[in-house]
């Protein structure tokens, strides 16, 4: 059992494919793993042990019948908990939806089940995706497997640990502002955000709606490709779909070569507040980029630092209103008495965490009259110079690079209740998603000071996320090769 | 410019959140150093430049008027706090005078 958890996803679906394992018993591979490691990563929110082995039966009749089988057959993926499942509860990490089992299938894990993997289970992730640590869950945190003291990154932290932890090969997360790059870079794993619109958010539970993207995690950098593949593409549900031919990400996973590219250094995304060991494994990332034939260049993108700020505007504004719909009338939690007005009040302030009550705030106050033009107006202005500085950036590069987060895991408590602490774990990803663009982390080593796992975050333009799996599976050979194994394979922390 | 308590308990008011004493105390003084954070974005010389709402540039889309299959009442009504005669039962929405 131990050796099919270790497979990639690759091998898993060749395999199930040839007949030399079931799905089945791929499936109860990782149900034991499950078991025996997740009452300490705490990763996921819902195990759909019986569902997930009937789905692998399914996988394995239609083998044994000679029917042709999907790209992820019989390979388990973990679930963010805000993607809509039938026959499984979806909670967004919130209280206002506790035992909620959604009506319809969200676009992407519909084509998961058409691609033949097995929805495993739902993972734990911050209240609505908010936040950087899965702290801000109503059903308590998720664990580092690197280090159980640790967060795992957030708001898709549940996702990253179940991966880190080979509790699935994949998983799916969503980043609204770094939600899959910072939980895939503290956990040691590879997660891309893809262009904005390129994978549908039909059946996402909204949080930011011009800024949320679904997208994968994968221990490897093929694995991640081929789940970004199946998940992605034009979804007429989707009005904000882009109707273009899904970037060929998997053959770019397959053919890492960087000779010729090039690479920008975004060297606003540095200094004062960046960890040491962070900054040491980054800039030996980019002289081996160097190193294999890129062409690296530092330039400035000057309105970046205003990126946090805008996004602190835009987010929670998008966020007060796509929340509205919570309010105890349809669906989820109703309590307390009296009108419904006083009903919505009560049942908002029982089922909402601390840190959605503060954006929801946050937000109605940037878009109140009077203030809308200084706050909310202003930072959609801002959005449009960062867009300015990718364009002016993307004209002489053909890609970017950074640190994915300023620091690695910190630890379970340590920013739990000071608000602005923990949004500067999003320094560096924000930019992306103000943009639209497509990024990624991949791991590139440990911090000396900490041993715990960094990750490079690669930039490209809209529709160009192939270059992420270029620069990012050149990357991935080149350590693999320096180490003689992958770097997952040094964690301790549930050895 | 600072944000009072009595701000924020009028942001809570328009939010439909009935917080406590307790937890206005703790939210007023963050939403404070947040909000004066965030007021960075008004340091940048910004006049005439366009707003981004949204990154992919996409206007209105359409698709053909075509009967599609849709939720049944059961479906919509499964996860409903309360139901009456295949419809949402909600608390009173009327208060008389």
């Amino acid at each position: 059992m131990d050796e099919l958890i270790r497979m990639t996803a690759a091998e898993l679906s060749a395999a199930v494919t040839a007949g030399d394992v079931s799905a089945a018993e791929v499936t109860q591979a990782h149900l034991e793993r499950i078991d025996a490691v997740d009452g300490r990563v705490r990763a996921f929110l819902h195990v759909a042990a019986e569902d997930a082995l009937a789905q692998a039966r399914e996988v394995d009749r239609k083998r044994a019948a000679g029917q042709p089988l999907g790209t992820l057959a019989g390979v388990p993926v973990a679930v963010k908990d805000l993607f809509t499942t039938v026959g499984a509860p979806t909670t967004c990490g919130s209280k206002i939806l506790e035992g909620w089992y959604p009506p319809y299938e969200s676009t992407i894990t519909g084509r998961l089940r058409d691609a033949d993997a097995i929805l495993i289970g739902k993972t734990n992730m911050d209240e609505f995706a908010m936040g950087s640590s899965t702290e801000n869950s109503g059903y308590g945190a998720s664990h580092n497997p690197w280090d159980l003291a640790k967060v795992p990154g957030g708001s898709s932290g549940g996702s990253a640990a179940a991966v880190a932890a080979y509790e699935a090969p994949l998983a799916l997360g969503t980043d609204t502002g770094g939600s899959i790059r910072q939980p895939a870079s503290v956990c040691g794993i590879v997660g891309t955000k893809p262009t904005y619109g390129g994978s549908s958010r039909y059946g996402v539970v909204a949080f930011a709606s011009s800024l949320d993207t679904p997208g994968p995690f994968g221990r490897n950098v093929l694995d991640t490709a081929l789940l970004h593949e199946v998940m992605s593409g034009h979804d007429p549900l989707d009005s904000t779909s882009i109707d273009a031919p899904v970037p060929p990400v998997v053959a770019a996973a397959r053919h890492g070569d960087v000779s010729g590219m090039r690479i920008g250094v975004v060297t606003d995304l540095s200094g004062a507040g960046y960890q040491p060991g962070v900054m040491t494994r980054f800039t030996e990332a980019v002289e081996l980029l160097e190193s294999l034939g890129a062409k690296v260049t530092e330039l400035s993108c000057p309105h970046f630092r205003y990126a946090l700020p805008a996004y602190y505007l835009i987010a929670p504004s998008e966020c007060s209103s796509n929340l509205a719909r919570f309010d105890g009338m349809r669906f989820g939690l109703r309590t307390g008495g009296g009108s419904a007005e006083e009903v919505m009040a009560q049942t908002r302030a029982a089922g909402f965490g601390t840190e959605v009550k503060r954006r929801i705030m946050l937000g109605t106050h940037a878009l109140s009259s009077g203030y809308y033009d200084a706050y909310y107006g202003k930072a959609q202005q801002v959005r449009t110079l960062i867009i300015q500085d990718f364009e002016a950036a993307f004209s002489q590069v053909d890609v970017l690079v950074s640190p994915v987060t300023p620091t690695t895991a910190f630890r379970l408590g340590e920013r739990a209740d000071d608000p602005m602490a923990m949004y500067l774990a999003d320094l560096c990803t924000i930019p992306a998603n103000l943009a639209g663009n497509a990024a990624i982390s991949v791991p590139c080593g440990l911090a000396d000071e900490d041993e715990m796992p960094v990750g490079l975050q690669v930039m490209a333009p809209p529709l160009a996320d192939d270059r992420l799996y270029r620069v990012a599976a050149a990357v991935e050979a080149a350590f693999n090769a320096r180490l003689g194994h992958p770097l997952l394979t040094e964690s301790k922390g549930l050895s | 410019m600072p944000i009072t308590r009595d701000e924020v308990a009028h942001l809570a008011r328009l939010s439909r959140l009935a917080l406590s004493d307790a937890e206005l105390d703790h939210l007023a003084p963050q939403l404070d150093q947040i909000i004066s954070a965030v007021a960075q974005v008004q340091e940048v010389a910004a006049d005439g430049i366009p707003p981004t709402t949204h990154a992919t540039g996409l206007a209105n889309v359409f698709r053909d008027d075509e009967p599609v299959a849709c939720l049944t009442p059961e479906q919509a009504l499964s996860g409903a706090p309360a139901v009456e005669m295949q419809r949402f039962k909600v608390p009173r929405i009327l208060v008389e005078e």
